[in-house]
């Protein structure tokens, strides 16, 4: 009887991380899946089977798209300059340097705002005409742009101000990861010669790998999760020209009142997070050195 | 030892239960009322309505209100209809007005006309200004009383119009003043950059609402009475939307593209507009801000004046019980007399929603002392009901971005307004 005893005691103990994970993780996913295959009812109307219906509606819709095609652009914008910039700062930040505790607070600072009270302050930095941005082009007689109302340079304002939020907080795991790599290597570099840019490109960029692999798909997930500071700063527009496909469920499921079709969105979502997640993990994990 | 402490659990458990089934027992003799109220943030608005609550139920013993502040209007609508779904007490609530139809779809609301009974109440709801009314009045019946509204105003800026040689006691009256005076008012800087526009009308945000009085003076208005069926790509609204695009392509008195909704106001406050379109809601904020003689006037004229009405309304919810709905009623009835009206009008620059509010000795003397408080009042006669249609998220949304489209260049006018009214009809088949 032990044995069974045993593995009682074993299920009692991953119950309550299990619990946790099915009510919160699996059963939500589940149920948006199964509910993406009703059309949104209301009381008077009843809810109703209509199976793919839903995704080829999706597959029609240009917002759709258009938050597909921004998604893409922002990710492809924010991920790589936010991590060679976090990079860049966290190599920074490890030498010896005056003041450096305050170099690294100040590098951290935009990380700990919450994203609502930096969309605020940005939203002021945008406007044209009085803004922070406008009045510095000013000092050198340049003109003054409207940066959040034309839908060729919105994106890339967002862009800038995601970089700017996030690039800190990346360093702090380089910083980490920097700190741990042997000293010993350094001497030994020094010794057989090995120039600065070399030793980084053969020696720590590649003893970071597990460390940028982390970071990429944090900044992956970030820019499909980060919405907050389209409420305050363009609500997606003008024309769509700024939404993100999380900013567009929102608005389907608590503006538009169609939860059925929200969780259509979700599940292609989810279905694409997945599927880089798996590539990233089965391309990049062989290539990269764990210690 | 662990079973003991389970036996413990129940009897504290068992005990919380039996209290609170004697709290409930106590209470049953007065009506308890749950309201669901939208506000952002604690601040003002929070102490003046349980102020009012608080006087209510020291006027009406026998009924209690317990107010629930729930953010914006959306959050408030998504709030009170969750808990009605999960059969938490929710009697009444202030909404968006533009909701109705969405209330009405679910269920949730019950029409006044069903609970009123004497013939005082049913005169109190012919008390309030008609335009006020007509964004709670649909298929016959009354479903929302006004409260919380607003509505469009012009503020200008008199130095700006005095600077211009312009009279700034007479601010402009039709579109082609509008034009023509905007044109006087932009200032340019040796390098030929705009130092002041002429006029601002804010396009992010709540562009189908600053939308809606642009086609209401141009003689159409957006949509009919059943919320079923729109009217975007009709001639005069899209010349409503030319004339908008006009001001920034062809006059050059207007920034290019969207003007952002939540920066305007700083924008009038430095004087880089001369006159900006905006909701009443401001106007105790540009009085503040203001280092300038400002004016606050009706907006211009195409065919007609006008503007909508904005804001939010009470509802009663169905899933009550008769007293329920009668003390609600009282309630409401109580939120809406004249003298306490006039004091909230004063306190949050809402406005009165009735004539005989603005009657009231309190409301006469404010608004003698600071006339702008006057304008949206006058400007009532000519307004007009809010965007308000069945699935209106999604139906405001195609307008909001038709708008965008044709003040980026995206698209011309006529091309976006269509496209919008097709989706909008699609959309709208169901209900008709």
């Amino acid at each position: 009887m032990p044995s069974y005893r045993m593995q009682i005691y074993g299920w009692l103990l991953l119950l309550p991380a299990a619990v946790l994970l099915i009510a919160f993780t699996h059963y939500p996913t589940v149920a948006t899946l199964v509910q993406s295959l009703f059309l949104s009812g209301s009381v008077t109307r009843p809810a109703v089977f209509v199976g793919v219906e839903n995704y080829q509606f999706m597959l029609e819709d240009d917002v759709f798209w258009q938050a597909v095609r921004n998604n893409i652009w922002f990710a492809l914008g924010t991920i790589p300059i936010s991590i060679a910039l976090a990079l860049q700062m966290a190599l920074w930040v490890n030498r010896r340097l005056p003041a450096r505790g305050l170099v690294r607070m100040a590098y951290f600072t935009p990380t700990i705002l919450p994203m609502i009270a930096v969309a605020n302050i940005w939203l002021f930095f945008y406007t044209p005409g009085i803004g922070l941005i406008d009045q510095f082009l000013g000092l050198f007689g340049l003109p003054g742009h409207n940066w959040l109302g034309d839908p060729d340079t919105v994106l890339a304002c967002l862009i800038v101000l995601t970089i700017w939020k996030e690039a800190g907080f990346f360093m702090i795991f380089y910083l980490a990861a920097l700190q741990s790599l042997p000293p010993e290597l350094e001497e030994a570099g020094k010794l057989e010669g090995a120039g600065r840019w070399y030793f980084f490109w053969r020696i720590t960029f590649p003893l970071l790998m597990p460390t940028t692999l982390f970071v990429v798909i944090n900044a992956l997930i970030n820019s499909f999760k980060l919405v907050d500071h389209l409420f305050i700063l363009t609500k997606g527009g003008p024309n769509n020209a700024s939404t993100l496909l999380l900013y567009y469920i929102y608005e389907v499921a608590f503006s538009f009142f169609d939860p059925s079709y929200a969780a259509t969105l979700t599940v292609a979502l989810l279905a694409f997070l997945a599927l880089v997640a798996i590539g990233q993990f089965v391309l990049l994990d062989k290539r990269i050195h764990y210690r | 030892m662990m079973s003991r402490r389970i036996t413990n659990l129940l009897a504290g458990g068992a005990l919380g239960v039996g209290l609170a089934l004697g709290v409930a027992g106590a209470a049953l003799a007065k009506t308890q009322l749950t309201m669901y109220y939208p506000v952002a943030v604690g601040g003002p608005l929070t102490q003046i309505v349980d102020g009012m609550v608080a006087d209510f139920e020291s006027a009406h013993p026998d009924i209690d209100v317990n107010a629930i502040y729930a953010g914006n209007y959306d959050d408030a609508r998504i709030k009170a209809l969750a808990a009605l779904k999960s059969g938490e007490p929710a009697e009444l609530s202030v909404m968006f007005s533009i909701d109705i139809y969405e209330l009405i779809e679910q269920d949730a609301i019950v029409a006044f006309d069903d609970i009123v009974e004497t013939a005082e109440e049913k005169a109190w709801l012919e008390s309030f200004y008609p335009a006020l009314m007509e964004n709670g009045r649909t298929q016959g019946k009354t479903w929302g009383i006004p409260f919380q509204r607003s509505t469009i105003v012009m503020y200008y800026n008199k130095d700006a119009f005095r600077d211009a040689g312009l009279d700034p006691e007479s601010p402009p009256a039709t579109w082609d003043e509008l034009v023509s005076m905007s044109k006087q008012l932009t200032k340019k800087n040796d390098a030929g950059q705009v130092e002041r526009w002429g006029a601002m009308i804010p396009s992010t945000g709540y562009a189908y609402w600053m939308f809606g009085a642009l086609a209401i003076q141009n003689g159409q208005v957006l949509m009919n009475n059943d919320g079923n069926e729109t009217y975007f790509d009709d001639p005069a609204v899209v010349e409503a939307l030319q004339y908008w695009l006009d001001l920034s392509r062809e006059h050059g008195v207007m920034p290019q593209n969207t003007i952002e909704w939540g920066t305007l106001r700083q924008n009038f406050l430095d004087g880089r507009t001369a006159i900006m379109w905006h909701s009443t809601g401001n106007l105790t904020a540009v009085k503040d801000g203001a280092s300038f003689d400002f004016g606050v006037a009706m907006l211009p004229a195409s065919e007609r004046r006008g503007s909508p009405t904005g804001g939010g309304n009470f509802y009663i919810f169905k899933d009550s019980t008769p007293e329920e709905r009668k003390a609600a009623l009282t309630f409401i009835k109580w939120m809406t007399e004249p003298e306490r009206t006039a004091h909230w009008s004063i306190e949050t620059g809402y406005l009165g929603t009735s004539p005989a509010a603005y009657q009231t000795d309190a409301l006469e003397a404010y608004v003698q002392e600071f006339p702008p408080a006057a304008v949206a009042r006058d400007q009532l006669e000519f307004a007009t009901a809010e965007l308000s249609t069945y699935e209106t998220g999604r139906v405001r949304k195609l307008l909001d971005d038709a708008i965008q489209a044709a003040l980026t260049g995206a698209e011309t006018p006529e091309e976006a307004l269509s496209s919008a009214q097709s989706q909008a009809e699609r959309l709208l088949r169901r209900y008709q």
